[in-house]
């Protein structure tokens, strides 16, 4: 191997670090303050350059009817348990809140012409799959709140294989590919970079940022931390975790749903090439701990670089290497931690 | 009626399932068949998720390792079977024994995604590999063989498999509830239990992942003879997925558990793709949704799954009959003289960060002598009972037990030097009887390990440990409440099963943490004889108590405590006088 085809390596492995680094901030996110290893991030990230690509096609992307059927099942939930509390303020709030789901579910229904601007059906796009972060959040996550991070594991697995299959459901098992940012390439310390690398290199740096400044000085990002902090402490001085989780989840959507925009011109995904995806930014969360935001960012650039050389040496093998990998990691995080012991009850 | 239909229905059960296959069509036949594959590989992870609490998802991985070892064997190099399933248990025994030696240090979900990984690589391993056809498959395994006559059809394969499902099950049933199963079973509270008594958690943590794997090889084994032709995608993270929910479906602390769950999950999944296909096409697979959302309401209603729904409307019906006769060990520690120093402590010092939970702590315990311990809250007794029971190592100071010193803070090693104590909130293990979890006290006495166990060789020591515990629960009073589950006791008398189980490990110093509390005034007057009668037995003991009564009536001596340090010492009517202790404990006024 020579030197330029080490650049062009590293080149790449950045770009898609950029993506996983993205990613894993959003699983350090939900993970410290509900306590979910949130699994199916990865599946929105498919989800989302399916979407779009239904857009390009001038079509009615599947996720709508994910997105209105999970809101339905939501509110029922809501309005279930607001009715046994005979809490009719809830009921009322409730409603409201979810009354912004039907009205993105019907801009992405009738408002996104062939015709129109690609950002605007990346907007619709990412709105919708943020939408589905929240309502997962709702439904499965919410009335578990209480459970041990092993129970909220299993339950972020079935939730995978219920996205994975409505997902095949939905979009078929044909790939895409979104388009991507256009642009001459750029010419760089030598090195040439295409603009595509260069969008997702700037997008990357933006959202952690966005996270970074939203976290440290706005009142809500602080509460965030206090509840990600101690669960009991954070209620008792009158923040409500439920909507501590239901923001990360949000952000988590989103997250997600800019990373699907991001890697959907590079890599042809497919409804179930999430999931690989998804694991991937979790090994550079779990470098971090699931707790250091800016470990778990220098995991996920380590994770993106070393499967660029992997699949240049032994392409086949790249995923193993990249999953046989985190073992040592984990290892090295378990017994550095001393998590507590916790069984399935 | 019911106590006779439940007494027999495993036999009935055996029995269906024997006559079923002369009745059923064949496609039911081969359907039963891979449901009770899938139950042997089940009851391997009820061993490593339901009974030692470590959850797994790359079980299918060592399923698969089982079926490749054997039907590459059998394949490429034409051995027989029964050679290729040493080989595949073989094999599992060793990969697990790799892994596990890494993975299972870790804990909770650090484990679990481990387990993760490498049930991914499995599968792209195997799916890359030209020796075991790729993604293509591996084709042409013989049927197994017995005494020289092929199993080929499915209905004699169905037997097959249908003997390998019973032997496991009793093996399992067997292993379960001996001296080694009940250290496996206290592991899912986490390792305090075991190492207090002696055992070491890590090692049984690693025997379950590796029983785990083996029985999933065995599966493996019974899958790639009866399928005879072997491909990755049933033993990728969806399978292992599969296993999982399961097992958590069937209700995972227990055997039948996991057949439950093995039937249910496939022939609802089977028949709900004929519909679904019916409804939305050849190609979907809308069914996992369908699972999925089963095992969310699962893990939101009922974690335990749905056996111990089963269970409880039966759970009368199957208290089992008392056939132990309390006995005493025919071989016991021999006690120290009267008034031999047991333990004694100089300058013991602990601190957590920035607090000095224990400061500078000295003091000794004699033979046949009652020590209390008082403290307001928070003034370090329990962390001073952590360091001298090992569990916590110290950061200063000297200790030594029995005229010997004790270097490294090891539970388990001041168990097996006659210490053994109690802890402040009871310790049980909820879903044991209770004369089960006294048993686990006397792990350190028995010899018997996984093979004498398996192979029913363990059958005098059980008596012997079996009955001391009897004898034990008899002495602290609870000698009826033997058999009944450990979780349904109130906490005072869960309290008194913890004295039993510390006393089962036969002990020169006993140390108790609040052993009162919850207890009504005439148990108390119990539990304070029985004191007395150990003292005189020459036991020594240490007891931390916050009943002032109960204290200074049975102690010889008393030590207090306030904020880490011994503000006095001395007998029960000194400390009594005491300006110091009365200022800082009993109030300024008293």
């Amino acid at each position: 191997m020579n030197t330029d085809v080490a650049l062009i390596l590293l080149q790449d492995g950045l770009v898609n670090g950029a993506i996983y680094t993205l990613l894993a901030t959003a699983l350090v996110l939900v993970f410290s303050v509900t306590r979910v290893i949130f699994v199916p991030q990865g599946d929105l990230v498919a989800f989302t350059a399916l979407t779009l690509s239904a857009f390009e096609a001038g079509q009615r992307p599947g996720t709508v009817w994910i997105v209105a059927f999970a809101a339905a099942g939501a509110l029922s939930l809501e309005m279930i348990e607001a009715a046994r509390q005979r809490d009719r303020a809830r009921a009322v709030r409730s409603v409201l809140r979810f009354g912004v789901i039907p009205a993105v579910v019907i801009l992405a229904l009738f408002l996104v012409p062939k015709s129109a601007p690609l950002f605007w059906k990346m907007a619709v796009s990412a709105a919708l799959i943020t939408c589905l972060g929240a309502l997962i959040y709702r439904i499965v996550f919410q009335p578990m709140a209480a459970a041990s991070p092993l129970v909220l594991l299993i339950a972020a697995i079935a939730t995978h294989l219920g996205l994975n299959s409505i997902g095949l459901h939905v979009f078929g098992p044909e790939g895409v590919r979104t388009e991507g940012f256009s642009g001459s390439p750029l010419a760089l310390f030598g090195m040439i970079v295409t603009s595509q690398a260069a969008g997702v290199l700037a997008s990357s740096v933006v959202v952690v940022a966005a996270l970074y400044i939203f976290f440290r000085f706005s009142l809500r990002g602080r509460a965030l931390l206090a509840a990600a902090h101690n669960r009991r402490g954070a209620e008792i001085v009158g923040i409500s975790t439920v909507a501590a989780g239901r923001t990360v989840f949000v952000l988590a959507g989103l997250a997600a749903a800019v990373s699907g925009l991001l890697v959907g011109p590079t890599t042809t995904l497919y409804y179930d090439s999430g999931f690989i995806l998804g694991l991937k930014g979790f090994v550079g969360a779990i470098v971090g701990g699931m707790a250091v935001f800016p470990l778990a960012a220098a995991g996920a650039l380590l994770v993106g670089t070393v499967e660029a050389f992997a699949s240049f040496w032994a392409s086949a093998y790249r995923d193993v290497i990249v999953f046989l990998l985190i073992i040592p990691v984990l290892f090295w995080r378990s017994v550095s931690t001393l998590a507590p012991e916790d069984g399935l009850e | 009626m019911t106590r006779a239909l439940v007494r027999f229905a495993p036999s009935i059960a055996l029995a269906l399932a024997a006559l079923s296959p002369l009745v059923l069509p064949t496609y039911q036949v081969a359907v039963v068949t891979y449901v009770m594959i899938a139950a042997v590989a089940c009851l391997g992870l009820v061993l490593m998720t339901g009974i030692a609490g470590m959850v797994s998802f790359g079980h299918a991985a060592f399923v698969g390792l089982g079926a490749y070892v054997s039907g590459y064997l059998s394949s490429q190099l034409g051995w027989p079977a029964w050679i290729g399933l040493a080989c595949a248990v073989i094999a599992a025994a060793l990969a697990a024994g790799l892994i596990g030696a890494i993975t299972v240090r870790m804990s909770g979900h650090y484990l679990a995604l481990a387990t993760l990984c490498f049930g991914i690589s499995f599968y792209f391993l195997v799916g890359n590999s030209e020796m075991l056809g790729r993604f293509n498959g591996l084709t042409g395994i013989a049927p197994v063989s017995v005494a020289g006559f092929e199993l080929r059809s499915e209905r004699q394969t169905y037997y097959l498999v249908l003997v390998m499902l019973v032997l496991v099950i009793a093996w399992c049933r067997q292993l379960l509830s001996s001296r080694t199963g009940r250290v496996l079973r206290s592991l899912r509270s986490g390792p305090v239990i075991a190492e207090t008594f002696g055992a070491n958690a890590h090692h049984y943590r690693l025997m379950a992942f590796v029983l785990a794997a083996v029985i999933g090889a065995v599966a493996g084994w019974l899958y790639a003879h009866v399928q005879r032709f072997l491909s990755p995608t049933p033993f990728g993270l969806t399978a292992s997925i599969d296993y999982l929910f399961m097992t958590v479906i069937g209700g995972s602390g227990q055997i039948w558990g996991a057949l439950l769950g093995a039937g249910l999950v496939t022939i609802i999944k089977h028949e709900l793709q004929d519909v679904l296909k019916f409804v939305f096409g050849p190609t979907t697979r809308l069914e996992l949704l369908v699972f999925a959302a089963i095992m969310i309401v699962v893990l939101q209603k009922a974690r335990r799954g749905l056996w111990p729904f089963l269970e409880q409307r039966f759970a009368t019906a199957i208290a089992p009959v008392a056939g132990i006769e309390p006995a005493i060990l025919p071989r016991r520690r021999a006690k120290p003289a009267h008034g031999l120093t047991v333990l004694s402590a100089s300058r013991l010092r602990r601190s957590f960060g920035g607090l000095l939970a224990v400061d500078g702590i000295s003091f000794d315990v004699k033979g046949g002598e009652i020590l209390g311990i008082l403290g307001p809250n928070g003034a370090g007794k329990s962390t001073l009972f952590n360091l001298i029971s090992g569990a916590l190592s110290r950061s200063k100071g000297e200790l030594s037990f029995l005229g010997s010193p004790s270097s490294k803070a090891s539970a388990r090693d001041m168990c097996r030097r006659g210490l053994s104590r109690t802890f402040q909130h009871a310790a049980l293990v909820q879903d044991m009887t209770v004369l089960e979890n006294v048993a686990i006290g006397a792990t350190h006495l028995g010899r018997c390990g996984l093979f004498a166990s398996s192979l029913r060789l363990d059958r005098v020591e059980e008596r012997q440990l079996l009955g001391w515990s009897m004898h034990l629960l008899d002495r602290v009073g609870l000698a009826d409440k033997a058999f009944e589950l450990a979780g349904n006791l109130s906490l005072g008398h869960q309290r008194l099963v913890e004295i039993a189980r510390a006393l089962a490990a036969d002990p020169v110093l006993l140390l108790l943490d609040e052993p009162a509390a919850g207890l009504r005034t005439n148990e108390k007057a119990v539990l304070a004889d029985l004191l007395a009668e150990l003292r005189a037995e020459g036991l020594a003991i240490v007891l931390v108590e916050h009943d002032m009564d109960f204290v200074f009536s049975l102690a010889d001596r008393l030590m207090v405590m306030n904020f880490g340090r011994r503000i006095a010492v001395g007998r029960p009517e000194e400390v009594r006088a005491d300006t110091g202790v009365q200022e800082a404990y009993l109030g300024v006024a008293a």
